[in-house]
Parts: C-alpha cells; structure tokens; sequence
C-alpha cells in the first residue's frame, strides 16, 4: 500500500519544504468563493418540479423549483429579489450534489 | 453402569454444533476466502489454548420461523486462551450460521465473555464477521448492540480491547469497534460501513462499491477508523500476537518486559537527518536508531503519516513513540495527525507506557479545508492529551520547533518530565523565512533591493534564534545532546521516571474536545 511518493514543495510561513503529500492532501476540495448568483444543488436528488422560466421575475422566497432527495421534497428557493438568467436542469433529471440548478441575477444592479 | 454412553453422546453433540453452519455453509465462507470463526480463534491462540463456553446456547425467537430453526451456538463463538502464554477472552462471530447476524442469546454470549474480560483484568479480542442484526428478532437485537456498546465503554481504559474486522460489519454494529482501542482490518475481506452501497444508490443516486465505500484501505488511511492493515488473515493474526506482546494486560500492570537489546547497527544517528530543516528524512529510521532490536510496531501507519505513533522496547521496556515525520507534508499537524497521536497518547497514559516524543515540525497545516475541518478543536486534542498525561514524558527536539506546533509536541510547558535537544533544533516561534519577513517588513520594503535585505535579515534571524539555546537559556530545554547520546539520555530518563508519581485536581472527568 506505500507507494514510492517524489517529493514536492509544501509552502508553510514562508518556508519552502520538500516533502512527499499523502492523497487525502492531493484530493482536497480548493476553496472557491461562492457566487451569490448561482444556485447549487446542496444534496443529491431529482428535480420533480421547476416553477419558473428564464427572464421571470422572482420575489426572495419564491419557490423555484423541487428537488426530491431522502424522500423529502426540498423547496428551492429565490435567496433575493430577482430575476432568472438560466435554468440548467430539466424536469425528472437526476443531479448530483453541488449541480449548478439556478443562475439568477439581483433585481437592482448597482 | 458406565459413563461411556453418555459421554459419546456429548461428544457428538458438540461435533453437531462445531460444524456451525454445515459443509455448505463452509463452502461458501472459503470461496470468499476467509477462515471460518473456529479456525481464527485456533490460529490467533496458542496452541491447545482454547476454552470454549456456551456452545450449546440457543435462541429462544418466536416469530417469523425462527422457533424451527436451529442455529448452532446462535452464530458466535466464545472462550478464553492464551497469546504467549498470557490470558485474553475472545470471542468469534460466525458468519456461516445465519450470516453470523446478532440475536438477543448471540449477543448474550458476546456481554457475558466482556464481563468476563473486565472481572480477570484480561485482553479482549473480538473477531466481526457479521450481517448485522437479526431482524426477526427485532428490538431485542437492538438492546444486544447496546448492551455491547455500554460494555465496551465500560472497559476502556481497563482492559485493553482489539477488533478484529473479517467480514462485513455494517449499521449499528461499527460502534463497537469504533468503541475498542485497536480496529484491525484485511484487505478484501473487511468492509465497514453505516449505510451500505445499496442505501446510497437509492437515496442519493451515489453509486460505490462495498470496497471503495468501506474497505480495508478506505479505513486504514481515509477514515482512521482501523488501526492495523493486513493482507491476510494469518497476517492480521500475526500483526495482533505482536501487539499483544508490547500492552500490558490491563490499567494496573505494566506491559511484560523483554531482556534489554541494543539497535541494530546501521547508519549513524546524526548521517540521517540532513542540516537544512526544509528536506525531509524518513523519521523511522531515528525511531529504529534508538529502539530496542530496532523493533518498531506502528500504529496507523498509513492514515495521517505526517505523524507517526507506535511502540517499541527501550532497556527491555514498552515505550510509545510520537513523531512528526518530515517525510510526509513536512511533519505538519493537521486534523488528522492531532486526532492520531492525542489518541495514541491517551492509550499509553490509560496503560502505563512511557511516551518518547520526536519532534521535528513546522507548525500546523494552513488551508481553508483544515480552518473549516475544525483544525483548532482537533488540534486542541493533542496540547489536552499531553497535558494529561501522567506517565513519563520525554520529548527529543531533532530539528524545527516553530509556533502552537512546539508548545503541542510534549513541552516543557505542558509538563513533559524531561527535554532533549539536538544542536541541529530550531526552537523558535516560525521559521526564518517567515519571521524575518514579519520582523523587517519595513527595512525590507524601504531598501533599495528588497530581496539583498529579505536575504540578509533571514540570515540573521537564523543566526540569532534558530538554535536551541535561545531555549535552553530559558530551562525550556534541560540539555542539548550530542545525537550520538540519545538513546542512553531516553534510557536514564526513564529510569528516573520509574516511579513517577503527579497528583492532579480530582474531578469525574475531564472535558477533551473531541
């Protein structure tokens, strides 16, 4: 089970040091900064119900859509007033976690 | 009149029973390629060691057929025996009767050889091979785990308990294992897990094999849940004689000592680690350098290896070696490695076993992934549990000692009983790169070649505090040794430490962040 790992540079306080990562290391998830306007899904399931279409006008705590996982029917909804710029799933589509669903934009640019 | 009769009818009573769950059965277990539940507690034991109680226990199920099936021995095996001629109770879960699943008398004979082990002050070894509850009985399964898991609890820190992992153990009946103090786990063979593949797909469409979702590579350096990897069975039964042979029987005994042995000859102590604190060495090789035999018995060897625990003998002697290994992520703590070693360091205090810190670090792994992972609750774990500990505290600086990362590696200040360092030791509060960039961020920014000026005060810091005596100055440090002196400075240390006795505030428990 161990492999021969090469050597690479781990950056800590300035210090360059060579040393092999473990795959744990290697597999972590890189810190993205959320964009507000994206609607991900947060659990696996299907989409059962969409309620909106692009270019509709959406009040914050309208339901966009339902997306069914764990046997409960999780209602999406608008996190602001706004209005839809896409929509990337399709009625009865099975998606994963963290499935871009939503793209919307604030009502008020500033 | 004789006896005979009847003791031919006994005899074939108990061959009826020992055949588990018949020739078929049999056949099935070792197409899987694995042992039955007998021929593992007779391959781990001593020869002709093994007491078996309870063979003729049976369930007493009403419902849903069960009253007109008879499962031998109610699907595990329980007794005692002896591992180097030292007494363990063990018990075997047989896969080949009713998928080895846990009734409320299969479950009655696992609690009655735990209450045994814990009246004898004995090791218990526990062999899962199991389907999990049995579901026609019910909530009376239910009450067997429970009763386990309470007992297990019960026995920690007191006897010492060791899993053994051969087959499926799935649902409710992980946290037994999760509850004992070694989880052994071999490849293909073992497969843990709370929800399986089956659960997954249909509520979330996640598709995984048993293998890659629980498997004995998953365990040993995914999750932590296992401590020891094995290839095979005998492999694992070897690997647990060993262990055996290093822990003491129980919280009130020493382990068994060996005769004293010197290392074995091999590279020099001060050839392995080179003098720039940025390339790596491979750590073990200074644990060997110093054990006795340079016997080395690691635990976790493959999860988190930026740290390495284990056990070794030094004069004859078990001792518990914590390590930062520079070879791996530069010897960082993060969340895994603090969870390993406070862990580690919790089993030998509980048990009575020196612990020898070797210490070359940077300091704590930066990242969001860690921040967000909790790295400051798991990284509290390792300053709590040795800030616990009252067995003999020796800590051995080798090279860098920066920041939270030094206080945490067994300190003078969280009361360790003796400290070494080497003159290669950086015992500072970052490294020079990083402090000179701190300290002279203004004269570096001003100059006229901020590089020439960053280089030069990074030279300087070096000279002024990346050394052990700035430490040592201090009576942080007791004495800065020659490399060569290591061993022998650990072996007077711990025989000073022979009788050491701390009193601390008495309370029920404490309160570790788990």
């Amino acid at each position: 089970m161990t492999e021969k790992k090469e050597l690479k540079n781990l950056i800590i306080e300035g210090s360059i040091y060579k040393t092999q990562f473990t795959r744990k290391y290697e597999n972590r998830v890189k810190w993205q900064t959320p964009d507000p306007n994206c609607i991900y899904s947060i659990i696996p399931g299907t989409i059962i119900d969409i309620f909106v279409e692009p270019k509709d006008k959406v009040k914050e705590g309208e339901t966009l859509l339902l997306l069914e996982a764990m046997k409960m029917q999780n209602q999406v909804r608008m996190p602001f007033d706004g209005e839809i710029v896409n929509i990337f799933v399709k009625k009865d589509e099975t998606i994963p976690k963290k499935h871009l669903m939503v793209k919307i934009k604030p009502a008020i640019l500033k | 009149m004789s006896l005979r009769n009847n003791i031919l009818d006994l005899r074939k009573r108990k061959r009826e029973i020992q055949k588990g769950g018949g020739d078929k059965a049999i056949e099935k277990q070792v197409q899987m390629g694995k042992m039955t539940a007998r021929e593992r507690i007779l391959a781990l034991l001593d020869k002709n060691s093994f007491y078996e109680y309870d063979l003729f226990v049976e369930h007493s199920a009403k419902d849903f057929g069960m009253e007109s099936k008879v499962l031998h021995g109610d699907g595990v095996i329980i007794g005692t025996g002896t591992i180097y001629n030292k007494p363990v109770c063990i018990f075997a879960q047989d896969f080949t009767v009713a998928g080895g699943s846990l009734g409320l008398m299969h479950a009655r004979k696992i609690t009655k050889i735990m209450d045994h082990a814990l009246k004898m002050r004995v090791p218990l070894i526990g062999i899962n091979d199991s389907g999990g509850a049995r579901i026609q009985e019910g909530v009376n399964s239910l009450a067997g785990y429970g009763e386990i898991f309470f007992r297990n609890t019960l026995a920690s820190g007191v006897i010492p308990q060791i899993s053994v992992i051969l087959g499926p153990c799935a649902g409710g009946a992980v946290y037994s294992p999760a509850l004992t103090d070694f989880v052994f786990v071999v490849e293909n063979i073992s497969k843990m897990f709370i929800t399986g593949p089956g659960v997954i797909k249909s509520v979330l469409g996640e598709e995984i094999s048993m293998e890659e979702l629980g498997g004995a590579k998953v365990h040993a350096e995914l999750t932590g849940n296992a401590h020891f990897y094995a290839t095979s069975e005998l492999e694992c039964f070897d690997q647990i004689k060993k262990l055996i042979s290093f822990i003491p029987r129980n919280n009130n005994t020493k382990a068994f000592p060996f005769p004293p042995k010197q290392p074995l000859k091999g590279e020099k102590i001060e050839d392995i680690v080179p003098v720039d604190p940025r390339i790596p060495y491979d750590m073990r090789e200074i644990i060997k350098s110093i054990s006795d035999s340079s016997e080395f018995l690691e635990v976790m060897e493959h999860f988190a290896p930026n740290i390495i625990v284990g056990f070794g003998r030094m004069g004859g002697d078990t001792v518990g070696f914590v390590a930062n290994q520079p070879m791996v992520l530069a010897g960082v703590l993060d969340t895994d490695s603090s969870d390993k070693a406070a862990r580690f360091i919790r089993y030998c205090d509980a048990f009575n076993i020196p612990l020898v810190t070797l210490e070359d670090l940077p300091g704590y792994l930066p990242g969001v992934d860690q921040e967000h992972a909790g790295v400051i609750r798991h990284g509290a774990k390792i300053l709590y549990a040795y800030s616990e500990a009252t067995v003999a505290k020796i800590t051995v600086i080798i090279r860098k000692a920066y920041g939270g990362g030094y206080i945490a590696m067994n300190s003078r200040h969280l009361r360790a009983d003796f400290v070494f360092a080497w003159p290669t030791a950086e015992i500072a509060v970052m490294g020079p790169e990083g402090a000179a960039n701190i300290v002279f961020r203004k004269e570096i920014s001003e100059a006229e070649n901020p590089e020439l000026v960053r280089q030069q005060k990074i030279q300087e810091y070096k000279e002024k505090f990346a050394n052990p005596y700035v430490a040592a100055a201090q009576g942080y440090i007791d004495e800065v040794i020659e490399p060569e002196e290591t061993r022998e400075r650990i072996l007077h240390a711990l025989k000073v430490s022979e009788n050491k006795d701390v009193l601390l505030p008495k309370k029920k428990h404490g309160i570790p962040p788990f």
